[in-house]
């Protein structure tokens, strides 16, 4: 028992010889940077003591609250607030009301982000979730040789930054002489001539999913993976028992097992995804793509915001991105509430 | 014999994909030093040929663009900022985990709340307290908001829950300070999550494009990955693609070599923080 030995370790040696221990300047004397001061009157020291164990929590969550309210609550009220003005500069408001919004509901470049938005979304929960679980089904056997290879392999493609995966795949992608073409000439000799990837606008988005996939794929398998290992032997046991095939097994046992990291991970790659910005945003060069089907919401809000400089405008966007993380997330949490509970 | 053949069958499977995988970073590697009119000619590299292999991107990155500035940028600004974060979001949490205080549900129902809302809703009004502040284009701008993560304090909450309370009782009885039990029991006895917290804050730091692309104005206090993505987008003018493919394979290196010290307690500590949801 590794925990119990720790509790066993601090209680016997560690804290006896704390005393000696410098890791604060004494002058924190508030926290107590080492043991009471001996030449402090015992009543004072006493004081002292009850204060800081009675104020402790406040003192560890002070500073987080104070950067809490300031960066996260002000700004969420204050762009409520804001989403309701015309903002010409930052010194030039105009209460317009609800006027924003109205606007976005007629405004085709924004719907086509929202549409955008949502393709990607779907596109990449469908592929992403089975292709991790295949890898990570694949993966699931102790005896596998390198199997910590492969997984490391899969895994650190997420190590890299959406705009650097941008980069690479804006020349992975580059028609005729990249090397995704070259691949798919060599296996289609008659199909993979010259693909224009990044110009044509059906294109477009099957560019960014391979981009997207390619970050998140080994991901999805670590938690898979640690979902497979979570699941009761003696389950396995019972359906070889019962002759339930291979197929079956998986259907009726494993499945309904993993069930929860299933739907938690459709949650967070569905929050992931309406928030997409980056890839798109690198692979075509900061523009809106071929035909505006690069666009997604988040750059919408962002073009509209800093580009063009209508913050008002640009928070109503962001508001209707909260609506939608809203919505998803209020159908997703009871799911994975309900089965929690059992 | 079949058991042979399914074994090989999987382990080509498995190796198809660990190349589609890696086959991006070893492209990335060889484009990085090649010419710019053999990125394209060759595949990988010119292995016939090593006199057409060059060191001239790594060299035009530092003669042509501040790469050298946008490369400390990055490092300070990733740096200072897992410092802050995971200094500022182990204390909140181990307060959460540890005391029972007035209104202690109420803000755990709003940094939970909160993780769920989208931080760019939050761009335009921060970018107008910014400009009110006069911290456009500067450091603080980056560092002080993106410093509270409510992610990091549920994440620290859970982990210290762990931690008993009789030992820190114990301690307290012989004498140690409440700032003491968070930095010499509780924080060392939930090391496993510090360590993947800690490359996580890292990395979401040394990623992050978007904030900082609306506060950074001038080209000297670019981070790499606004530095790049200009490269990128140079308008008419052809993409510098040696220069830009060096630039991308040295932004990559320093996440990569942090994931190797901490790798084991990361991939842990990623999925023992997911089962319990």
């Amino acid at each position: 028992m590794r925990f119990a030995d720790r509790c066993d370790i601090f209680l016997g040696n560690d804290i006896l010889r704390m005393g000696r221990r410098r890791w604060l300047p004494s002058g924190l004397f508030l926290f107590g940077g080492h043991a009471p001061r001996h030449n402090m009157p015992g009543t004072a020291r006493r004081t002292l003591w009850s204060f800081q164990s009675r104020w402790a929590p406040l003192f560890f969550l002070l500073p987080f609250l104070l950067l809490l309210v300031t960066f996260l609550l002000y700004p969420m009220v204050r762009s409520a607030n804001l989403s309701l003005y015309k903002v010409a500069s930052p010194t030039a408001m105009r209460f317009i009301g609800l006027d924003n919004y109205r606007f976005l509901l007629r405004d085709r470049v924004f719907l086509g982000s929202v549409l955008n938005t949502l393709y990607f979304a779907i596109a990449f929960i469908c592929l992403q979730m089975p292709l991790s679980l295949g890898l990570a089904l694949l993966l699931n056997r102790p005896a596998l040789r390198f199997r910590n290879v492969y997984r490391f392999a899969f895994f650190s493609t997420h190590l890299v930054g959406a705009v650097f995966v941008g980069v690479i795949f804006a020349l992975l992608l580059t028609p005729r002489h990249g090397p995704v073409d070259r691949a798919i000439g060599a296996i289609f000799p008659r199909l993979g001539v010259e693909t224009p990837w990044l110009s044509s606008p059906i294109l477009a988005m099957p560019a960014i999913l391979m981009a997207a996939l390619w970050i998140s794929v080994g991901y999805g398998m670590i938690y898979f993976l640690a979902a497979l290992q979570a699941v009761d032997p003696q389950l396995y046991d019972a359906a070889v028992v019962d002759g339930a095939g291979r197929f079956g097994t998986f259907w009726h046992v494993t499945l309904p097992s993993i069930a929860p990291m299933l739907r938690f991970l459709a949650l967070v790659g569905l929050i992931w995804a309406v928030q997409l910005f980056e890839l798109p945003w690198v692979l075509f060069q900061q523009t809106t793509g071929p035909a505006g089907r690069g666009l997604t919401m988040v750059m919408y809000l962002y073009i509209m915001g800093i580009g063009v400089g209508d913050l008002g405008y640009a928070s109503a966007v962001g508001w209707v991105l909260v609506l939608i993380i809203l919505l998803v997330s209020l159908i997703g949490l009871p799911l994975l509430r309900s089965r929690e509970a059992r | 014999m079949t058991v042979r053949i399914r074994r090989a069958a999987l382990h080509g499977a498995l190796a198809l994909m660990a190349t589609i995988s890696l086959g991006p970073f070893l492209w990335l590697v060889c484009a990085s030093f090649k010419r710019d009119d053999d990125i394209f000619r060759y595949l990988l590299l010119p292995w016939r040929e090593p006199s057409r292999w060059t060191l001239g991107n790594f060299s035009a990155l530092w003669r042509r663009y501040p790469f050298f500035d946008w490369l400390c940028n990055s490092l300070f600004l990733a740096c200072a900022q897992t410092c802050i974060v995971v200094v500022l979001s182990s204390m909140a949490g181990f307060a959460l985990a540890k005391y029972r205080f007035r209104f202690r549900r109420l803000l755990i129902g709003v940094l939970l709340a909160s993780m769920l809302l989208p931080y760019q809703v939050l761009l335009p009004s921060l970018r107008l307290m910014m400009h009110q502040l006069g911290w456009i284009n500067s450091y603080a701008a980056i560092l002080l908001p993106s410093s509270v993560s409510a992610f990091g304090a549920l994440l620290f909450m859970q982990a210290m829950w762990q931690v008993p309370d009789e030992l820190l009782q114990a301690a307290r009885i012989d004498g140690c300070s409440e700032w003491r039990l968070w930095w010499e029991i509780a924080l060392p006895m939930v090391r496993p999550m510090l360590g993947a917290y800690t490359l996580l804050s890292f990395m979401a730091s040394w990623n992050s494009y978007l904030w900082p692309q609306i506060v950074l104005q001038s080209e000297q206090k670019y981070t790499l990955p606004i530095g790049l993505a200009n490269m990128m987008a140079m308008g008419e003018q052809q993409i510098p693609y040696g220069p830009l493919m060096a630039g991308t394979l040295l932004s990559i290196l320093p996440v990569a070599a942090l994931f190797f010290v901490l790798q084991r307690d990361f991939i842990a500590g990623l999925a023992s923080g997911s089962i319990k949801g």
